[in-house]
């Protein structure tokens, strides 16, 4: 399978790289990792006449910490450079700490050849309900920085996605970085996959991030992978959930919340009614794991 | 569309050649390279038979383009043996623990298996089974393909091997 004709460009900066997109506009592509972009342009279902590669761009590999201060709470935010690779986010000790659901997200994406080359800024930009970090970013309350000519905006991964491949990103922009408020120390996490082997998307995925306090679900999100057209932010099981000790009637109502607002695709990893059954089943797990995780 | 000039490290000789954007990386290797060890199995990123070390990752061939890999050092299974021409570990596992039998997807294991023991030097079973996810075998059941990661991370490490009990 041979892609289509296109020229390409390695830019070497930020600068350099939007203005080749400015020049060629919807004609442009920017290439991360490749790997979901390159397979696409296999099949001809993307056919960029240009191909903006990222791989020299040294600001797109930063990540930062920013300290904030919430009355006598630091809470730290985390940017991580849209060029950073799922192999780099699993070998990072700190994060496994921290932010242990990105680990525990990244590990189940692909395999360890495509997780070499894949990336978190490319996973969150590209927009196929499929991928896996745009619930997890969702989940943390994640914001993406897009640069574009006019400069730069930040836009919430809550109001991120419209659609499969529709999302805030316009012609010209570039996703620079995603920004992540760390949750409090302690909390409880999890990432919930079903997928029908290693390297496959998932069939349903849930994530969840929670508090707990004296026993009680003080605090929790819970976000959905393909089980829609777009990755989805379950609120109302999430606040089906607040303040119990997650007993059997609230995860019931957590998962019957969840499942009212999932809506797969009839597809080969099974039927709308497979997938809405087994991703209740998702949301069910990852509750019980972030509590059983959480300390407090 | 105009070609483009690329050059890069190819165990351990500079090539160069002049490729057209879309030209696939694995396509450069086999095709101007003449380096056919690495397969093309798949071609969707599902087999790992066109797995090579690039920078020190394992990267699927078929899912790179030539001219990604500008400047980058490469390694294919034609580069694995040791200097004396005699087999590396890996290559000495697979031949005696039966790691193969067609031998199709060997060169793209044994690239793998390769990065997997310099990340990780002493892994457990199921931690090669779980680092050859991206690399599909058809005819071993990767029982013996297991058996000939760890005969060669024996050997690497200075141990003697130990088969576990069945």
């Amino acid at each position: 399978m041979i892609p289509g004709q296109f020229a390409y460009h390695r830019p070497r900066t930020l600068a350099e790289a939007t203005t080749l997109l400015s020049e060629f506009k919807s004609d442009a592509r920017v290439i991360a990792g490749g790997q979901s972009l390159i397979p696409m342009m296999k099949l001809r279902l993307a056919q960029p006449g240009h191909l903006v590669d990222l791989q020299t761009v040294p600001e797109l590999k930063l990540v930062l910490v920013d300290g904030d201060v919430h009355g006598a709470v630091r809470r730290d935010t985390l940017s991580i450079g849209a060029m950073v690779t799922q192999a780099e986010v699993i070998k990072n000790a700190d994060w496994a700490k921290s932010l242990p659901i990105l680990r525990e997200a990244a590990l189940q994406i692909a395999d360890p050849q495509v997780r070499s080359l894949g990336t978190i800024g490319g996973n969150a930009a590209n927009g196929d309900p499929g991928n896996d970090m745009p619930a997890v970013l969702m989940c943390l309350d994640a914001s993406y920085h897009l640069l574009g000519p006019a400069g730069g905006r930040m836009v919430k991964a809550r109001e991120f996605y419209f659609g499969a491949y529709a999302t805030a990103l316009a012609d010209g922009e570039i996703l620079t970085a995603v920004k992540i408020p760390t949750p409090p120390a302690g909390h409880g996490w999890a990432y919930e996959k079903l997928k029908r082997k290693i390297g496959d998307y998932a069939t349903a995925a849930a994530a969840v991030i929670m508090t707990v306090k004296g026993g009680k679900v003080e605090s929790c999100s819970i976000a959905l992978t393909n089980l829609s057209d777009r990755p989805l932010l379950a609120s109302a099981a999430a606040a089906a959930v607040l303040g119990t000790s997650l007993d059997k009637a609230a995860l019931a109502s957590a998962v019957a919340a969840a499942r009212g607002i999932m809506y797969p695709a009839n597809d080969t990893r099974g039927t709308l009614e497979y997938r809405v059954a087994v991703g209740g089943t998702m949301v069910e797990r990852a509750l019980k794991s972030a509590f059983a995780r959480a300390k407090g | 569309m105009a070609k483009t000039h690329v050059k890069m490290h190819v165990n351990g000789s500079e090539v160069e050649g002049l490729v057209e954007p879309r030209t696939l990386l694995i396509h450069f290797i086999r095709e101007q390279l003449n380096l056919t060890g690495a397969h093309i199995g798949c071609d969707t990123s599902h087999c790992g038979a066109c797995t090579l070390d690039i920078d020190g990752k394992s990267v699927k061939s078929c899912t790179m383009f030539a001219v990604q890999a500008e400047g980058a050092k490469i390694t294919t299974i034609e580069g694995m043996a040791n200097a004396d021409g005699t087999l590396h570990a890996l290559q000495e596992g697979f031949k005696q623990m039966h790691g193969l039998q067609c031998g199709f997807c060997t060169p793209g294991m044994i690239l793998r298996a390769h990065r997997l023991l310099q990340e990780n030097p002493k892994p457990t079973e199921e931690e090669i089974r779980f680092g050859i996810a991206g690399n599909l075998c058809r005819c071993t059941g990767y029982q013996n393909i297991v058996k000939s990661i760890q005969y060669a991370a024996a050997k690497i490490n200075g141990v003697p091997f130990q088969e576990a009990a069945e």
